[in-house]
C-alpha cells in the first residue's frame, strides 16, 4: 500500500541553486500572513522551513539537521528518514548541523522524546519530494515518461539499465515541476529505516575532534568562571576581589547580579584565582535543609484537601468496605542532572549584534531569553549549536546562556564560559524532590476496589501523572497532587516526574499483588482485562500494546520457571513508549546481585535499531545507577563540596555494568496504518526505558525466590 | 610563569605556564588539543585521560612540572589516521552516545590492550572502572575492547 501525500494550499516549496549549482530543496508548509499566501485557516505563524537538503553535482547529499544531538543520536536518524525517501546512497549522505534558524525550522529543540514524531511526515516528504524531482529530470534528459524509470542508491535507473546520478541530475531537477502530490514509500520497501546505522560523527568522536561546546575557540577569546551563592535562599553582601584581580592571566573580576565573574586568559589561572575571592552572602528568603521538607512533605500528605487530579468512583466506601488495605510511601531526593560535559558557552556581544556558540537543548528559548536581557531584537542574534556532551534536560535552561551573555555586554569582549563540574552540582537545575503516598483497598476475593495516591513535590508542577495505568482499571480511584514552592531551581530531568514515579507505582503494586497473594505479571494482566472489558473513566494508555510488552518479556524471560533465581517485573508507558522488564537478582551472603535484564520495548517505528539499543540500555544503565547510589545532600543550606563521589556521575562506576546482560527486544508497531494517521506514536525510546529500570531489580524481593 | 619543554604525540611543545597547571589545561588552553576532556577536575570521572610512557593516567590531576621528558599520547595522537584497533572497533560497535567521555574511554582501553593484549572479563573491567559514562555506553564499550583485543 502506498501512501498519497496532498500538500495543501498552505504548503509551498523553496527552490534555489546553490553556488556551485546543485539542488537545494526546503519545505514550508505553513506561510506567514505577511507573505500574503495563507488561507484564513493558518495559523498566525512565521514562514516555517521543515526540511532542508541540497545536492551538489559531484553527488554530495547534504542533509542539515536541526535539533541539538546530546546523545539521543538526532544527527543520523533524522538524515536516515530524509535519504529512506529520497532512495539516497547513504554512503554520499554529508550531514550538517544547522544553525537556530525559527524561518526554517519547527521546534528546533530536544526535550520531552517530541523530535522524531514531529518532524517524521516532513522528513519524508523532504526527500520524495526531491526523489520525484529528480526523476522527472531524467525522464526529460531521455525523453522517457517518468513512470518507466527508478530512483535506487542516489541514481534513477532508466529500463534499459542507464543510469544517471543525482549529483548528474541535480541542476535540472531544480527546474521541474514542484509536486503537489508526493508519494511515500510503504514501510515493507524500506531499506535504512529500521536498520543498524552507525552513529555520522563517531569517526570525529573517537579521534578527538572539536566537536562540544568547551571545545569552542575563537581568536582573542577570553575564559571566565563563576562563583554563584553557596545555597539557595543567599545573596551577595560584599565582594573583596583584590587578591583574585592580583592574579597572573586575570584580566577582570565582574559581579552582576549574584555572580562574581573571574575572567582571564585561562582556565587554571581562573580556578586558582577564584579561590582567593571573597564573598560575603547574606539570607534572601528561604533557607530550607532536608529535614524541613521531609517535615513539609509529612505535613501536606497528612493535609485534610489537595488538589484533586483524577476521581473515578467513590473511593472512601470503597476502603471502608475493604477486606484489606494497604499503604505504602515513597521518596525521591533532589537529584543533579551532571552530564558529562560542564555548562558552558561561548558569547559575543558586539554593537551590532550577538553571537552565541554552545550546547543547548533549546536554542530559540537562549536567544529569545537573551534578546530580552539584553535589549537586542532576536533578529541581532545567532546562535550556533555544537555537540551537547549529555543534557538529560539540564541543557533546556537558558541561565548558563544568560550568564555568558550578560558577561560579554559588560566586559565588552568575547567569552566562554564554563562551569567547573562542582558549579555544576551545586547550582544546578535539580530533578525535584517528591514523596509519594499510596493506598490500596482490596475485598476478600483479592481484587483491587479502591486506589489512592497523593504526590507532593517541591518545585514539581503536577508530581503525579494522574491518567498512568491502573488508572481506569479500579472502580475507586483518586488521585491527588500539589507542588511547594521552594527557592531550590529544578528542571526537567530525563524522563520528569516518571522517572521515579515509575519506581513508586511499579513497587506498590507488587506491594498489593503480594497482599493480594497473586503473581505480579498475572496481577497487571488482569487489571488490564479490566480496563479492556469494563473501563473506568479515561483510559489514556494503549492496554493491548502494554498487554504485548508484559507478555513478551514474561515470555522470553522465563517468568516464574527460574530456579534459584529471584526475578523482578515492572511495565511502564511514558513518553509513548510502552516498556516491560524482568530483572534476574541472585542473592549472595544477603546482598542483591543483578544478574540480568530482559527490557521489552514497543516504541513505534524504530528508526535506527541500533541508537534504538543504546537508548534503551543507556536508559537502564541510568535507572539502576540512580536507584542503586543516588544521594541528596543533607543540608541544601551547605551543599555537598558537589563532587563526584556522592552524587550521581559516580555511581555509574560503581553500578554493576559488567554484570548482568541486557536482552533487548525493540517491538515494531502491530498496526502500521494507525501509526500513520496517529505520528504521535512515533517516540524515541531514550526516556521512556529509564523509569522501569529501577524497579524491576528492586520489585525481585517481591517475588519469591523460586 | 614558566617554560616548560613536553614530549606531546612525538613532538617537543612549549609552554609557558604555571608549574602546577595540570597537564590538562596545557593540553586544552595552551596547545589546543581540546580531544582530552574536562569532567571533574579531580581524577574520578576518566573524561581527561592520556598516556604518560604508555600508561593511562589523568591530566586533570598530573602537573606539568612533573613531566620532565615523559611520553605524552592523547587521543589526537592515539594514530595518524584514526585507525588505532581501538578507535576501528568503536566505531564498529557503535560505542558513543553523547561522546564525550568516549576520547579518555579510548585512551584507558588503548593502554590496557598494549599491555594485556588478551584481557579476560575481570581485567577490562578493572581497567575501565576508572572511565564513567553518563549516557551508559558500558555494554559496547566492553563489547568495543573484547573486539579490539581479537584483532591485535
Amino acid at each position: 500500500m502506498e501512501t498519497m501525500t496532498k500538500s495543501n494550499r498552505r504548503d509551498f516549496i523553496k527552490l534555489s541553486l546553490t553556488a556551485g549549482g546543485g539542488l537545494v530543496l526546503g519545505f514550508q508548509w505553513k506561510a506567514s500572513a505577511a507573505m500574503g499566501m495563507l488561507d484564513e485557516a493558518a495559523p498566525a505563524a512565521d514562514v516555517i522551513f521543515n526540511s532542508y537538503l541540497s545536492i551538489s553535482p559531484d553527488d554530495v547529499i547534504t542533509i542539515f539537521s536541526p535539533n541539538p544531538e546530546l546523545g539521543q543520536n538526532i544527527r543520523t536518524s533524522f538524515p536516515m528518514i530524509v535519504a529512506e525517501e529520497l532512495e539516497a546512497d547513504w554512503k554520499k549522505v554529508k550531514v550538517v548541523q544547522a544553525m537556530l534558524d525559527s524561518k526554517k525550522f519547527e521546534r528546533q529543540l530536544t526535550g520531552g522524546s517530541g523530535a522524531i514524531p514531529h518532524s517524521w511526515e516532513r522528513l519524508r516528504k523532504a526527500g520524495a519530494t526531491a526523489k520525484h524531482m529528480l526523476v522527472e529530470a531524467a525522464a526529460k534528459r531521455w525523453s522517457v515518461s517518468s513512470s518507466t524509470l527508478k530512483a535506487e542508491t542516489g541514481k534513477v535507473i532508466h529500463p534499459d539499465g542507464r543510469s544517471l546520478t543525482y549529483g548528474e541530475l541535480a541542476t535540472e531537477a531544480a527546474t521541474m515541476e514542484v509536486p503537489k502530490e508526493v508519494k511515500l514509500k510503504d514501510k515493507k520497501d524500506f531499506k535504512i529505516i529500521g536498520t543498524s546505522v552507525r552513529n555520522v560523527d563517531n569517526k570525529e568522536m573517537v579521534t578527538g575532534k572539536p566537536l562540544f561546546g568547551v571545545d569552542f575557540y575563537r581568536e582573542g577569546m577570553l575564559h571566565a568562571m563563576i562563583q554563584r551563592p553557596e545555597a539557595f535562599g543567599m545573596k551577595i553582601k560584599s565582594v573583596d576581589s583584590a587578591a583574585a584581580k592580583a592574579m597572573p592571566g586575570i584580566v577582570d573580576v565582574v559581579t552582576f547580579k549574584n555572580n562574581v565573574a573571574v575572567v582571564g586568559k585561562s582556565n587554571w589561572e581562573i580556578l586558582k584565582a577564584r579561590k582567593l575571592l571573597k564573598i560575603e552572602y547574606e539570607k534572601d528568603g528561604n533557607i530550607e535543609s532536608t529535614s524541613d521538607h521531609d517535615r513539609l512533605f509529612k505535613e501536606l500528605l497528612d493535609k485534610p484537601e489537595v488538589a484533586v487530579k483524577r476521581k473515578d468512583g467513590d473511593v472512601e466506601a470503597a476502603f471502608k468496605g475493604a477486606a484489606k488495605t494497604i499503604k505504602r510511601e515513597y521518596q525521591c531526593p533532589f537529584l543533579s542532572h551532571s552530564p558529562m560535559e560542564p555548562m558552558n558557552f561561548f558569547a559575543h556581544v558586539r554593537a551590532d549584534g550577538v553571537e552565541l556558540v554552545g550546547p543547548s537543548q533549546t536554542p530559540e528559548a537562549a536567544r529569545g531569553a537573551t534578546a530580552t536581557l539584553l535589549g537586542v531584537a532576536p533578529d541581532k542574534i545567532t546562535l550556533e549549536l555544537t555537540r551537547l556532551g549529555g543534557g538529560f534536560g539540564r541543557r533546556l535552561k537558558t541561565d548558563f546562556v544568560l550568564e555568558a551573555a550578560e558577561l560579554s555586554s559588560i566586559i565588552k569582549a568575547p567569552v566562554k564560559v564554563t562551569w567547573t563540574r562542582e558549579d555544576d552540582m551545586m547550582g544546578g537545575s535539580y530533578r525535584p524532590a517528591v514523596r509519594y503516598r499510596f493506598e490500596a483497598a482490596l475485598d476478600t476475593s483479592g481484587k483491587m476496589i479502591g486506589y489512592r495516591l497523593r504526590g507532593i513535590g517541591i518545585n514539581s508542577g503536577n508530581p503525579t501523572r494522574e491518567d498512568n495505568f491502573p488508572s481506569g482499571a479500579v472502580d475507586n480511584l483518586l488521585i491527588e497532587g500539589e507542588e511547594y514552592k521552594s527557592p531550590i531551581t529544578t528542571g526537567a530531568w530525563r524522563a520528569p516526574i516518571t522517572n521515579f514515579l515509575a519506581f513508586a507505582e511499579q513497587a506498590f503494586l507488587d506491594e498489593v499483588a503480594l497482599a493480594a497473594g497473586k503473581d505480579p505479571v498475572q496481577f497487571r494482566l488482569e487489571l488490564l482485562d479490566r480496563a479492556k472489558q469494563t473501563p473506568v473513566g479515561a483510559i489514556k494508555y494503549d492496554i493491548d500494546r502494554m498487554k504485548t510488552v508484559i507478555q513478551t518479556v514474561a515470555e522470553k524471560s522465563g517468568w516464574g520457571k527460574k530456579k534459584n533465581l529471584a526475578q523482578g517485573f515492572s511495565v511502564y508507558f511514558s513518553h509513548r513508549s510502552y516498556v516491560a522488564q524482568v530483572a534476574e537478582v541472585e542473592m549472595k551472603k544477603g546482598t542483591p546481585v543483578l544478574k540480568k535484564i530482559y527490557a521489552v520495548s514497543d516504541c513505534g517505528i524504530v528508526i535506527n535499531m541500533s541508537g534504538a539499543r543504546q537508548q534503551v540500555t543507556g536508559g537502564i544503565v541510568d535507572g539502576l545507577g540512580h536507584a542503586l547510589y543516588e544521594a541528596s545532600p543533607s543540608k541544601m543550606v551547605q551543599p555537598n563540596k558537589g563532587t563526584l563521589t556522592t552524587t550521581a556521575s559516580s555511581v555509574l562506576k560503581k553500578c554493576p555494568k559488567w554484570k548482568f546482560i541486557l536482552s533487548t527486544t525493540v517491538l515494531t508497531p502491530p498496526d502500521w496504518v494507525s501509526l500513520r494517521f496517529h505520528p504521535q506514536v512515533v517516540p524515541w525510546p531514550t526516556q521512556s526505558s529509564k523509569p522501569p529500570a529501577s524497579v524491576c531489580i528492586t520489585n525481585h524481593s517481591h517475588c519469591k525466590k523460586k | 610563569m614558566a617554560s616548560y619543554s613536553i614530549n606531546v604525540n612525538g613532538e617537543k611543545r612549549t609552554v609557558d605556564v604555571a608549574s602546577d597547571t595540570p597537564l590538562l589545561w596545557v593540553l586544552r588552553d595552551s596547545l589546543g588539543l581540546v580531544g582530552t576532556k574536562y569532567g571533574c577536575g579531580i581524577a574520578q570521572c576518566g573524561a581527561c585521560t592520556v598516556h604518560l610512557n604508555g600508561n593511562a593516567v589523568r591530566s586533570c590531576s598530573l602537573p606539568v612540572s612533573a613531566l620532565g621528558n615523559a611520553n605524552i599520547v592523547t587521543i589526537e595522537g592515539l594514530s595518524k589516521e584514526g585507525d588505532h584497533p581501538v578507535q576501528q572497533a568503536w566505531q564498529e560497535v557503535d560505542v558513543p552516545q553523547c561522546g564525550y567521555c568516549q576520547a579518555g574511554q579510548i585512551m584507558s582501553a588503548s593502554a590496557l590492550l598494549a599491555k594485556n593484549p588478551k584481557p579476560n572479563d575481570e581485567q577490562i573491567e578493572t581497567a575501565m572502572n576508572g572511565n564513567i559514562c553518563r549516557c551508559g555506553t558500558y555494554h559496547r564499550v566492553k563489547e568495543a575492547i573484547v573486539l579490539a583485543s581479537s584483532k591485535i
